[in-house]
């Protein structure tokens, strides 16, 4: 008996906080689309954030892309040999990352790299009182600090995903043209007539920026809403990977299935 | 009468989620003056200021600057108070993406359309009140704690507020820095015809540079007066807390069953 009310206790007490901490988010998240203009009045605020955010994130991207697309070459090949079609290997390489890993592993990256940044940096900002300060002298943190940092990562992240694809395509092209010897002429060509701009580029520009939208939210709300504490920030800090990544990938699953089945 | 007073607060109370903090306080700053606000560690002095700031709603009672109720303002009229008020925090609170230079301009580029000459002139001016002038190019990182909270103090007074508030502006100093920064307290507050509150543990020193003294414990006011009467009064409670004494109306301990059942002495017999 008292361990059933423990138990009910606990799940109620659960309960009511997830529900709290979204109504908190939903908040937050109103805010800083309602501070929106200020940040784009005041662009420069932006285009700092985009350098720490965006340009600092580019190298593990382009490096990752670049390495994705190696292995898309050798796998794809290997499989497509096997139907004696690789000339399609252009077609799959390009397919795979522009629908799919393009924009889901740069998210993935982008927690690990940008989100955890911005959560960090926001918590300390916190838990050293100078969210404080800044309301005391009558600056709304959330059009300071955190809406400039938002449009940085819904900016910047298709943009990021769009440069995966880029370095994943060359990395498929090097291993399977360069390396292993596909016919170039039909590598480029399948290509350009099986890649469609609206089913496939654009729908995948969609996908990054919804994911930017989550991850750069999920990044702040966590960053904003942490315990002002080393400890705090710390957990603060793993659950912007955890919750990010998970988000990530579910949304994919939603998207995917609106977007490509008919 | 009432308009002599800057701040007026009017049987406050205020609660953390069910633990009571303040019990009624009562207290009135006068323009122009500076009041120290006194009481032990977590008796809720910053809290009170963060009441008188508006970052925190009263459960009851009233809050007032300036004629006009804090705790029943808008957004917008808070924010437009809050720009004629500045405040040091406790530990600095310093922006540290930004400079010492960039931090005291803050608040100058976020609220004034001075033009960046200008706005280096009263930076640098600000800075050279406080004694840093030569280090405005310096990150907050690179700073000491008792430099850090000066740079904050410029910051505080960048737009030459009406109300200045200083929490603990004294704990972490040397006794020359003491000194050099309860006199500058005094003297910028007689300057930019402000009137400052200063929340501190410092008997000595504030005793020196303030007008008047209010003492904060178990949530109310419990003595009030001017340097001199508090000097010779003859309240236990003054008293302890003026000579330092450990124990006396003021407990040491956070409240705790007894020691002896906590570290289950009497089961030795
Ligand atoms: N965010 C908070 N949530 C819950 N309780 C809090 C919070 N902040 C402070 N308290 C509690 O309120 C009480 C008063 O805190 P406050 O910071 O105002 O004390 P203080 O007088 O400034 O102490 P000090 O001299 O050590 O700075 C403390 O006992 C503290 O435990
Ligand atoms: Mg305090």
């Amino acid at each position: 008996m008292n361990a059933l009310t423990g138990v009910l206790r606990y799940l109620g007490n659960y309960a009511i906080s997830s529900v709290w901490r979204l109504g908190y988010g939903a908040r937050l998240f109103l805010l800083t689309l309602l501070y929106s203009g200020e940040s784009f009045k005041r662009f420069q605020l932006v285009l700092k954030e985009l350098y720490s955010i965006g340009v600092l994130s580019l190298v593990i991207i382009m490096v990752s892309g670049l390495f994705v697309g190696f292995v898309l070459g050798l796998q794809g090949y290997n499989t497509l040999e096997k139907y004696g079609s690789e000339q399609a290997l252009g077609i799959l390489v390009a397919l795979s990352l522009v629908r799919e890993l393009g924009p889901v592993v740069t998210a993935l990256l982008f927690a690990g790299r940008a989100g955890t940044a911005i959560t960090a940096e926001i918590g300390l900002m916190k838990a050293t009182e100078q969210l404080s300060a800044m309301e005391m002298m009558a600056v709304e943190p959330v059009a300071r600090v955190v809406a400039p940092r938002f449009w940085a990562g819904v900016i910047s992240m298709p943009l990021l995903a769009a440069l995966f694809s880029t370095m994943g395509v060359f990395g498929g092209y090097i291993v399977g043209v360069v390396l292993i010897g596909v016919d170039e002429g039909s590598f480029w060509s399948q290509m350009q007539s099986s890649v469609d701009f609206h089913e496939d580029i654009l729908n995948g520009v969609i996908k990054s920026f919804v994911f930017a939208v989550a991850v750069t939210a999920i990044a702040l709300l966590e960053g904003y809403d942490s315990k002002p504490t080393a400890e705090g920030v710390s957990r603060a800090t793993t659950r912007t990977v955890v919750t990010s990544s998970l988000m990530v990938l579910f949304l994919d699953f939603i998207l995917t299935s609106l977007m490509f089945t008919s | 009468m009432s308009s002599d007073n800057l701040v007026e607060i009017k049987d406050l109370h205020f609660t953390y989620d069910r633990r009571p903090i303040l019990t009624g306080i009562n207290l009135s700053i006068p323009r122009g003056k500076v009041v120290a606000i006194m009481g032990g560690s977590g008796s809720g002095k910053t809290t009170l200021l963060r009441l008188i700031g508006g970052q925190l709603k009263p459960n009851s009672g009233t809050v007032k600057v300036d004629g006009e109720v804090v705790n029943e303002m808008s957004h917008k009229e808070l924010y437009a108070l809050r720009r004629r008020m500045g405040m040091l925090f406790q530990f600095g609170a310093l922006y540290t993406d930004l400079s010492v230079y960039d931090n005291v301009a803050f608040p100058l580029r976020e609220h004034t359309n001075l033009t960046e000459s200008m706005i280096h002139d009263l930076v640098l001016l600000k800075l050279n009140a406080v004694g840093l002038r030569g280090a405005h190019k310096l990150m907050p990182a690179d700073l000491s704690g008792g430099m850090a909270r000066r740079v904050a103090l410029a910051r505080a007074i960048a737009l030459d507020p009406m109300l200045i508030m200083y929490d603990e502006p004294f704990t972490g100093l040397d006794p020359i820095s003491l000194g050099v920064t309860g006199n500058l307290i005094r003297r910028l507050n007689d300057a930019l015809g402000a009137t400052s509150i200063m929340v501190t543990h410092d008997v000595q020193e504030s005793l020196q540079i303030v007008d008047y003294i209010y003492f904060v414990s178990n949530g109310q006011i419990v003595a009030q007066g001017t340097p001199d009467e508090i000097r010779n009064t003859e309240l236990p409670f003054v008293h302890q807390f003026i000579y330092g004494e450990i124990d006396g109306p003021v407990p040491f301990h956070y409240p705790a069953d007894p020691i002896a059942r906590d570290l289950q002495v009497e089961a030795r017999g």
